[in-house]
């Protein structure tokens, strides 16, 4: 058989099983992948994924399909001789263009494509203390801010829309675009909440922006995404999205149970780092 | 033998050690733990846990400039250096803290309130206390699983009879601190201070903050 002949089946074993696996994966696979749906960000990412998984199924099944044909196809037969190597290939300009133009393609269009999917909404993700993409929404309507404190070993949340009240536990209302303020007060952390797919770093002295758009009631699971100390692996906390009006008596009970704390609170800041050094330092 | 199997010999020698020093290096890291102390359980179903706070830890200690916690015997100075305590589940426990330290401040105010207690408070000195001021903290006593946290008021610093190194005889100056909490369902959870307590380490959040052992630790809830 010819080399032509060869690439002609390696080509047509490739095309058949990308044509039954890559829908299998996209519509089977994908909608499953993390992290969900809860959020508007966390579904724009489950799709972002869908579309990263659709093209790497292709490319993914060349090498392979490449591989298995070559362990069957060009497997040294006479065992009896010595193994030699097969002849180089060099200088074929047709794959090496093909071979430019698609791995181009695919890198340019993901690019762009991740370019367009973070600056549509910020994805989730923390943008530093000047956000260039917010939700559509937060333009309408102002959105609820939350600002997460974390400190050697815990995160706290504070409120300025609520007298600025500091809780220990995080709730968040249903169907609000919510406008994260990630903060640290001693090393470096990373506020990484699950299922809302929000991640945004919390750097002492710096205030990184999320943006998250909630839509239904949903437990969500917080942990610390930076490795920060001995207790790193324990930082983890459980938040709630839940309907605007349990929402509101719960803010409401919040104020009242941290009343005596909220007198010692500083004047809210975007940051609060490093005050006190005090016998540290 | 020949060169090349001695040289073999030596090689194969050689790893062995290193994989051995490895080996054990890492065995005795995994099996070095602090000890616990169990709680004594009072008459009235109440469990007892009576714990100490100093400034440094004892001077044959491996780090006798280090702040720490320690497990008390109210009535004598034969302190035990654990900082995991073990406590039924589902009880009442009552604790009592002998804290013998400055004031640090605490770098998050909010920390500055009791949660989790019976009753949101504790007594500070015998007197029911919410709140103390941030600023006067020496530590603080948290459980955050279970959103416990209690501060602990440092000694002032004009305090006549201070004391540095553990144990300290309760005739020396400290405040008191009690409280009673609930504790949750069988497991091990992680306990620690909030204040950057930590002398001559970076940012008070060194050393002792870091080390099982000083301050911080578990309960073990059995």
């Amino acid at each position: 058989m010819t080399g032509a002949q060869h690439f002609r089946r390696i080509v047509w074993l490739w095309l058949i099983s990308s044509v039954i696996l890559t829908p299998i994966v996209v519509l089977v696979l994908a909608p499953g992948m993390p992290p969900g749906n809860g959020t508007v960000e966390a579904a724009g990412q489950v799709t972002d994924n869908t579309v990263l998984l659709g093209l790497a199924t292709p490319v993914a099944l060349g090498v392979l399909v490449y591989f298995l044909y070559a362990c069957v196809a060009f497997r040294e037969r006479d065992t009896s001789g010595v193994v030699l190597d097969g002849p180089p290939i060099r200088g074929n300009a047709t794959i090496q263009f093909w071979w430019l133009v698609v791995t181009t393609g695919l890198v340019l269009f993901l690019a762009g494509f991740g370019s367009v999917e973070l600056l549509s909404d910020g994805a989730g993700g923390g943008q530093g203390p000047n956000p260039i993409a917010a939700p559509a929404q937060a333009k309408g309507d102002p959105a609820l801010q939350v600002q997460v404190i974390a400190q050697q070993w815990q995160f706290t949340y504070r409120w300025p829309a609520y007298g600025g009240v500091e809780t220990q536990h995080l709730e968040l209302p249903a169907n609000s675009v919510i406008e994260f303020h990630v903060t640290s007060l001693d090393v470096i952390h990373s506020f990484w909440a699950y299922q809302l797919g929000v991640k945004a770093d919390a750097n002492p002295g710096e205030d990184n922006i999320a943006y998250v758009t909630t839509k239904y009631p949903l437990t969500f699971n917080i942990r610390c995404a930076e490795l920060c100390g001995v207790w790193h692996g324990y930082m983890y906390d459980t938040g709630h999205v839940v309907p605007k009006s349990q929402f509101a008596s719960w803010i409401t009970a919040q104020r009242v149970k941290y009343a005596p704390a909220t007198k010692s609170l500083p004047p809210y800041s975007k940051t609060y780092f490093p005050d006190p050094q005090r016998r540290g330092g | 033998m020949s060169s090349y199997g001695r040289r073999i010999l030596w090689v194969t020698l050689a790893t062995a050690i290193v994989c051995v020093a490895i080996g054990l290096y890492i065995g005795l890291y995994l099996t070095n733990v602090p000890g616990s102390q169990a709680a004594t359980r009072g008459p009235a179903g109440v469990t007892n846990l009576y714990l100490g706070t100093v400034p440094a830890a004892e001077l044959t200690d491996p780090h006798p400039t280090w702040v720490s916690y320690y497990v008390v015997n109210p009535t004598s100075t034969n302190w035990k250096h654990d900082t995991t305590f073990v406590l039924p589940a589902n009880s009442l426990v009552h604790v009592t803290i002998y804290q013998f330290d400055g004031d640090s401040g605490l770098r998050n105010p909010f920390i500055s309130q009791a949660t989790g207690t019976v009753g949101g408070n504790f007594l500070l000195n015998g007197k029911p206390t919410v709140a103390i001021d941030p600023d006067s903290a020496s530590h603080v006593f948290a459980i955050p699983a279970i959103g416990l946290s209690v501060p602990l008021e440092g000694v002032p610093d004009n305090a006549k009879n201070p004391c540095s190194n553990a144990p300290c005889p309760l005739s020396m100056d400290h405040e008191t601190i009690s409280f009673t909490f609930r504790t949750p369902a069988k497991g091990l959870y992680r306990w620690q201070c909030f204040v950057p307590c930590a002398a001559g380490f970076i940012q008070g959040f060194g050393g002792p903050m870091q080390t099982v052992g000083y301050m911080d630790g578990f309960i073990k809830v059995v």
